[in-house]
């Protein structure tokens, strides 16, 4: 059976206008099945979360490439759950703080802002994907299709 | 032969009659009466018609009429995020012709429902969530609204997900179902709901109204007037397969009470350093402004634009224009005389005009990214509009028309609304627009040729050039 798909809320936040990866992501994650809302780039909180809340989206996967990631997102967790999204998963990647900052550090200052995971300059669409699969702990793409009853 | 058809505007005050040849094509005479609603508008359309000049086949020519009268057609739209459904709802009822009394958000509350009773809608435009989104909102809503004392038909648009649950949560009512107006954030589907809307106004609501004893007369109502008025306009800026139209236009229709804008224009951003943002916007939209009307709405006037403005372009002091408001706010038929109170008049119309245009029209907005500055577009860009129609009383009676159609463009302290630059205007002075938008049902080259011919070309205005 067909089920629906699961729906992705995908940006560039704040006054970012890298737009080729985010075209890269959408396509990818189409392509793995998801529902892809693509808000593009230059995106605000309100418009991601506006998006989400009449979309019914299942997560929300947030870009930043320009460095200034941690300004942007601060409060988009608390923002979600005043909207009613309490609880939707929050993923992020990119170029998130500009310098050299170790990763770990940068990974845990997101996910005391709520983000679920957290992402690295120069990680492929895959793991995103891999990562969404578990979170919305969905079944292997596989399994999708129903089996030949042969 | 002359082949006369006779087209009605019922309108709130005026019953507006306007017969035309349709093969000729020519404008055979118009004409107006009070309105007779509180009895039978049959009334006040003889008296109209009594004072068209005596022409041949007038008294058995066809018959076709517009309404405004009774209220108009009254609709409630309700959605779940402002900017997103409940925009494409409220967009979607005020392009049926709908006099829109109220936009709700979110989950109704029981102050809600008890409002919407008291508000006896003809229509609720009941919609939220892409298809496939949210179901839970418009449920509740359904099941809200089933429970109110009053009774309306409920149009059902949103999240299709959630369409069988809302027909069944609205069995005891009248319910239709309807294709979501957004089904995708970045598309609108207005267009079946203005349909399903339209359709009701004639079946149920028109009758509903206690217009007319008359069936045949009730039968000749084809629409709500704006939805006319915005029928005319579409034609005009479109053309037929014949004729060519005028291309992209923006009109302004100020009336006593409220200040409808319209625009036929896609409104795309121009140049590619120019992104857009927020909803799609329909090509024909329909703004009206409720709080900005000549006489009824004297004070919203005063409050948007300012006390200040208004002394400065009427000349008068703050003393005269309290004095003139309250004069007119008694007796808003009385037409006025004396100097001060033309120039009152020419201020107000100006205000209304100035911003009625400026939330019709988009705007820019100049981010600055680490890659240099960017610019986003919301709403419609209307720089390029050449033709600017005007119509209502208080255009039509107006002085300095062309220093009014002024307000509708850009100016040089706004440099970042999109409002046109420099346009040609027309005026509709034998107000025939919701008359040729009827014709342009049957005849829509006859339509297109008395639109062309009966719109006054009054000049042309620009944009002031900043000092």
């Amino acid at each position: 059976m067909n089920r629906p798909k699961k729906k992705i809320v995908l940006g560039v936040i704040g006054s970012d206008v890298h737009a080729v990866g985010n075209r890269i992501l959408a396509y990818a994650l189409e392509q793995a099945g998801f529902e892809v809302i693509n808000l593009g780039v230059m995106v605000s909180q309100e418009e991601f979360i506006a998006a989400a809340i009449e979309t019914a989206a299942d997560a929300i996967l947030v870009s930043s490439l320009y460095g200034h990631g941690e300004l942007d997102c601060r409060g988009l967790r608390a923002r979600c759950d005043e909207a009613g999204l309490d609880g939707i998963p929050l993923l992020i990647g990119g170029n998130l703080v500009v310098g050299k900052q170790a990763f770990p550090d940068v990974a845990a200052r997101f996910k005391a802002m709520g983000f679920d995971r957290v992402y690295p300059p120069g990680t492929a669409p895959e793991t995103a994907i891999a990562a969404l699969h578990d979170i919305l702990r969905m079944e292997s793409p596989d399994d999708e299709y129903p089996h030949d009853p042969d | 032969m002359s082949t006369p058809m006779i087209l009605i505007d019922f309108g709130s005050t005026w019953t507006k009659v306007c017969a035309v040849d349709r093969l000729k094509p020519a404008l055979l005479g118009t004409s107006a009466a009070p309105t007779t609603a509180s009895s039978d508008v049959m009334a006040g359309l003889r008296a109209a018609q009594d004072l068209l000049p005596p022409l041949p086949g007038l008294a058995d020519a066809p018959r076709r009429a517009c309404s405004s009268a009774a209220g108009g057609l009254k609709m409630i739209a309700i959605g779940l995020v402002p900017e997103l459904t409940a925009a494409a709802a409220r967009m979607a009822a005020l392009g049926a012709g709908a006099k829109l009394v109220k936009t709700f958000s979110y989950q109704l509350t029981l102050a809600d429902i008890r409002e919407i009773a008291a508000l006896r809608p003809d229509i609720v435009l009941l919609t939220g969530g892409t298809d496939g989104g949210n179901t839970a909102c418009i449920e509740h809503n359904a099941r809200c609204l089933a429970g109110c004392q009053t009774r309306f038909p409920v149009l059902v648009a949103g999240n299709r997900n959630a369409l069988d649950s809302c027909l069944r949560l609205l069995a005891g009512c009248e319910a239709y179902p309807c294709p979501n107006v957004m089904p995708r954030l970045d598309q609108l589907d207005t267009t079946p709901a203005q349909e399903k809307i339209r359709s009701l106004f004639l079946e149920r609501i028109i009758r509903g109204k206690g217009l007319s004893q008359a069936s045949s007369l009730l039968d000749s109502i084809l629409m709500p007037t704006p939805a006319a008025v915005l029928a005319a306009l579409v034609l005009l800026a479109d053309g037929t397969g014949n004729q060519a139209g005028l291309g992209d236009l923006v009109a302004v229709d100020l009336g006593s009470a409220t200040c409808d804008v319209y625009s036929i224009a896609s409104g795309e951003p121009k140049g590619s350093q120019v992104m857009l943002k927020g909803l799609p916007e329909p090509c024909a939209k329909r703004t009206v402004e409720g709080d900005l009307g000549v006489r009824h709405n004297i004070d919203g006037i005063l409050e948007t634009a300012g006390l200040d403005a208004v002394t400065a372009r009427s000349g008068l002091d703050a003393g005269q224009i309290k004095r003139l408001s309250a004069e007119l706010a008694r007796s808003p038929g009385k037409l006025t005389a004396g100097q001060d109170a033309a120039r009152f008049e020419y201020a107000l119309a100006a205000s209304a005009i100035e911003h009625a245009t400026l939330r019709h029209a988009g705007r820019l907005e100049t981010v600055y990214t680490p890659q240099g500055p960017v610019m986003l577009q919301t709403g419609k860009d209307l720089t390029g509009v050449q033709t600017l129609v005007l119509s209502g009383g208080p255009l039509i009676h107006a002085a300095d028309t062309l220093g009014l159609a002024r307000f509708a463009l850009c100016a040089p302290s706004q440099p970042l609304v999109l409002k046109p630059r420099k346009v040609r205007v027309l005026l509709d002075r034998s107000a025939i627009l919701p008359a040729m938008g009827l014709l342009a049902g049957t005849d829509p080259d006859a339509a297109l040729t008395l639109l062309k011919k009966e719109l006054i070309s009054v000049g042309t205005v620009q944009q002031e050039t900043g000092a």
